[in-house]
């Protein structure tokens, strides 16, 4: 399992008027979620662990080095309705994939790689708004697409989860948040892998 | 009345004349004051991205899609009365001049109102590229949402009313760039429509190769 908590460093990603930081709320909500998943058996690797801000490419090496890893990248919006979150996964613009198999293609390019796992990442994507819905009020039932750029270069189901949003007046709701959330993806993601027959690892 | 009354009201009546004169003055200047930010980002836009006219120009009930009062994560199509062109490249730059000029609220904005389109190509394929200044990767609200919804905004709108077009590059001041604002992927298309209407007269075999392009819902990206 590989945890993007997106931005950091120079870039500190969407800032709310009150001085919410994108970059500082995943990192935490990251640290957070790693323990949840720890606690389920499943390996976590962080793309990121301190105020630091590889390169996308870099983000998704570390995911692409990983066998039968799903990647998960973290945000918090500017905008929408605060204590929502959303899940997301690229468009599917192709059929190229065919069955679900845990086997990666052989060759791929590397800011095309997402696409033969556009069905996966779309279904671990259902299975995570499914119990964010339940957890945040207000959230839809079902994920969004949306070309991020950090996912089109994973060879792995990758989703991004976007919360709302910086523009609280304090950190404190989004903080009530992050245990939910973790809760919300290590369920989403243990029936994912259950679907899928990846095992416990 | 005497002489001293009659001084006195005709000073009366020229303090009452005065008084009128500066108040409108004063009136005028409080008005100006009030909206420096719009008449501001209102010249900067016309120096950098004039109104388009042309002599084909038509009043038409266009279709614009802005965010929703009562949904702010979702776009409404917002039927609007512009003048339009007959050819589809200076259509496609005035509907999206006007998307980020004339929006029905300032909280339906989805571009910001620095933004200018600098110029829009489009290709015989269907293939349009958009070239904006770059206040559109700067001041485009960070985030997945906000800036799904601002390129959503564009690519529904042209949908809605440039049957040409069937796809969409986005470049920031003639550059490909990564993101918009650093979430959402530049470097590839957004399909506009999965099937464009066949050109007229000289491309017949390439209208119908596009009817073989895997289809994809508008909006998405495609490479």
């Amino acid at each position: 399992m590989v945890l993007d908590p997106a931005h950091g460093g120079s870039d500190a990603g969407a800032r709310g008027s009150s001085g919410v930081i994108e970059s500082d709320v995943v990192l935490t909500f990251a640290r957070l979620l790693r323990a949840e998943l720890e606690r389920q058996g499943l390996r976590v690797i962080l793309t990121r662990q301190g105020n630091d801000n590889p390169s996308f490419d870099d983000r998704a090496a570390t995911a692409n080095g990983q066998r039968n890893a799903v990647f998960v990248s973290l945000h918090v919006s500017s905008t929408g309705p605060v204590g929502t979150a959303r899940a997301y996964s690229v468009p599917q613009t192709t059929t190229t994939e065919t069955k679900p198999t845990t086997e990666r293609p052989a060759l791929l390019r590397w800011d095309e790689a997402q696409e033969p796992f556009a069905v996966r990442s779309r279904r671990l994507a259902e299975l995570v708004q499914i119990q964010l819905a339940q957890k945040f009020r207000g959230s839809p039932e079902v994920p969004s697409e949306s070309a991020v750029h950090q996912l089109k270069s994973i060879a792995a189901p990758a989703i991004a989860i976007e919360i709302s949003s910086v523009s609280v007046p304090d950190r404190a709701p989004l903080d009530q948040m992050a245990q939910p959330l973790a809760e919300a993806v290590a369920r989403g993601v243990a029936a994912f892998r259950s679907l899928n027959g990846m095992g416990a690892r | 009345m005497s002489r001293r009354r009659k001084y006195i009201l005709g000073w009366l009546v020229i303090a009452v004349i005065v008084a009128a004169v500066y108040f409108q003055t004063l009136r005028d200047s409080v008005m100006r004051l009030a909206r420096p930010a719009r008449t501001e980002q209102q010249a900067r836009r016309e120096v950098v991205q004039p109104p388009i006219a042309t002599p084909t120009d038509v009043k038409v009930k266009a279709i614009l899609f802005w965010a929703s009062k009562e949904v702010t994560t979702a776009l409404d199509a917002v039927e609007v009365e512009l003048p339009l062109s007959a050819d589809p490249a200076l259509r496609a730059r005035q509907l999206i001049s006007a998307l980020i000029s004339n929006p029905p609220s300032p909280e339906q904005r989805t571009l910001p109102a620095d933004a200018a389109l600098l110029q829009f190509y489009l290709l015989p394929d269907g293939t349009a590229v958009a070239d904006f200044s770059d206040p559109l990767a700067t001041a485009t609200p960070s985030g997945i949402l906000s800036e799904q919804m601002a390129v959503d905004s564009i690519v529904r709108t042209l949908e809605a009313n440039v049957e040409r077009v069937k796809r969409l590059k986005i470049l920031i001041h003639g550059q490909e760039v990564e993101t918009l604002a650093g979430h959402l992927d530049l470097t590839g298309f957004f399909t506009v429509r999965a099937e464009a209407p066949a050109e007229p007269a000289a491309t017949p075999a390439k209208a119908s190769t596009d009817k073989l392009t895997p289809s994809a819902p508008p909006g998405k990206l495609s490479r």
